[in-house]
């Protein structure tokens, strides 16, 4: 008989504050359970950078606000069997697209990062410059939920979502018994 | 039960109706649980968000308006209808700029409850219009963010008909159709926290907001994290 191989996983944070991640690790003691069925390729967890072999399950946390962000996201759907969003950040844009209700002017861009770094009343800002190092990746127009940019298979909501429902999906993903949340389940918060 | 009561079925089960009751309120009486977000308990009926849509004899009308007529045949938990009422309160989130995680009404908002209710935890289908809405910090007890609002008209009803004042009006027609005060801003009309139209229940959303209560019962233990919205109705049946 064959012996069965563990699941691989791989996560990324995009724009997102690491706080699903964290989510992730509110698992607790059932990671001991879970690291029995897979073993983690590319993540920040294990601090892999590219991917070293296929992967079944990509998880996605926080949706895209520049070109670095499309870019990872992309690679994540080329090399994952099934892509999970977790967190409302990955789902809809999340805090980060708050910029989006805010940019109708005809210069939206500059004006956001003008009031970030420059006009706005709280800043101190010495140099009066917005960041522009070569090396910053470039910001999108909008910051864009995942599944606008690639097709993604299941969305974990939550802000973030609770370790319970993380692990209950990814147990159910990797047992082929996931049928959807529990209505009790669904939280955007 | 007298003489004049109407009978009629919600999905199969008997319910008694006063005359004149609408099937909404016959169906709370009786504790069948009817989605709704423009209609509150005590404030008039208007049959504007269509949340609440049932066929009666396989016609759709607004329950909450609609009288409850004798013999009728009502459904109201079916697949087909419970999707018509996920798309309306997906476009009212699609419409408005709603982000739950910074939204004080998160766990209390019956906009977000409803979606949990009608499942709408999956990919967004509509194009969002991200809408440029002002925040009207200007009331020194009150303060509204009109990013949430979701035209329902509970503040108007109540403002006019509890209050007694006027302070919020409908403004533009049709799909810029909108609810403002009656005033530059709210410090400008006579509203008061005190007003009926102020308290936490007649806004289903965050858009009318009490200062310095916000976090006052932290994110998970709110009201709809007690049970699905509808759950105190629902209750009355079970027993
Ligand atoms: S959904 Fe919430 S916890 Fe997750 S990355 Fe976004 S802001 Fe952070
Ligand atoms: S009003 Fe309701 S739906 Fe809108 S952001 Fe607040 S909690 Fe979410
Ligand atoms: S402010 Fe609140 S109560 Fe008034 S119309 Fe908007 S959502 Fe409805
Ligand atoms: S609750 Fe009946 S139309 Fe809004």
């Amino acid at each position: 008989m064959a012996e069965l191989r563990k699941a691989r996983i791989a996560t990324a944070s995009l724009a997102g504050c690491f706080g699903c991640h964290m989510a992730i690790l509110d698992i607790d003691e059932r990671l001991m359970e879970l690291m029995k069925l897979v073993e983690v390729d590319r993540s920040p967890l294990t601090d892999i950078k590219r991917f070293t072999k296929r992967c079944d399950i990509g998880i996605i946390e926080g949706g895209c606000c520049n070109e670095e962000n499309v870019h990872v996201l992309r690679d994540f759907r080329r090399n994952c069997d099934v892509l999970i969003s977790i967190g409302q950040c990955a789902i809809m844009g999340g805090l980060p697209a708050m910029r989006n209700a805010i940019m109708h002017s005809d210069a939206p861009l500059r004006e956001c990062l003008e009031e970030a770094y420059i006009t706005g009343r709280y800043i101190r800002n010495t140099t009066h410059d917005i960041p522009n190092d070569p090396a910053l990746p470039l910001l999108l127009d909008e910051v864009y939920p995942c599944s606008d940019v690639v097709e993604i298979d299941y969305q974990i909501p939550g802000c973030a979502p609770t370790g319970d429902v993380i692990y209950e999906t990814l147990a159910g993903l990797l047992a082929g018994k996931f049928h959807g949340f529990d209505r009790m389940h669904i939280k955007f918060d | 039960m007298t003489d004049q009561d109407i009978t009629f079925t919600i999905d199969g089960v008997a319910i008694t109706a006063k005359p004149g009751q609408t099937i909404m309120e016959a169906a709370d009486d009786a504790g069948v649980y009817i989605p709704r977000l423009c209609d509150h308990e005590g404030l008039r009926h208007q049959g504007g968000c269509r949340v609440c849509t049932v066929k009666a004899n396989g016609r759709s009308v607004a329950a909450c308006t609609q009288p409850a007529a004798p013999g009728q045949t009502v459904e109201n938990e079916t697949p087909h209808i419970n999707k018509l009422r996920r798309d309306l309160v997906e476009m009212l989130f699609h419409e408005g700029n709603h982000l739950c995680p910074i939204c004080e009404a998160s766990g209390n908002c019956e906009l977000q409850a409803m979606a949990y209710r009608l499942e709408m935890g999956e990919p967004t289908k509509f194009p969002y219009l991200e809408p440029s809405r002002a925040l009207d910090a200007s009331h020194h007890d009150i303060a509204l963010d009109t990013n949430r609002c979701i035209s329902c008209g509970r503040c108007i009803r109540a403002s006019k008909d509890v209050d007694g004042k006027g302070v919020f009006g409908y403004v533009g027609r049709g799909i810029h159709r909108r609810v403002a005060v009656n005033g530059e801003d709210l410090a400008h009309t006579d509203a008061d926290a005190s007003d009926h139209a102020m308290s936490d229940e007649v806004c289903p959303v965050g858009c009318i907001i009490r200062k310095r209560v916000g976090f006052a019962t932290p994110i998970g233990e709110r009201e709809f994290d007690k049970g699905l919205i509808g759950y105190e109705i629902e209750g009355k049946r079970r027993g």
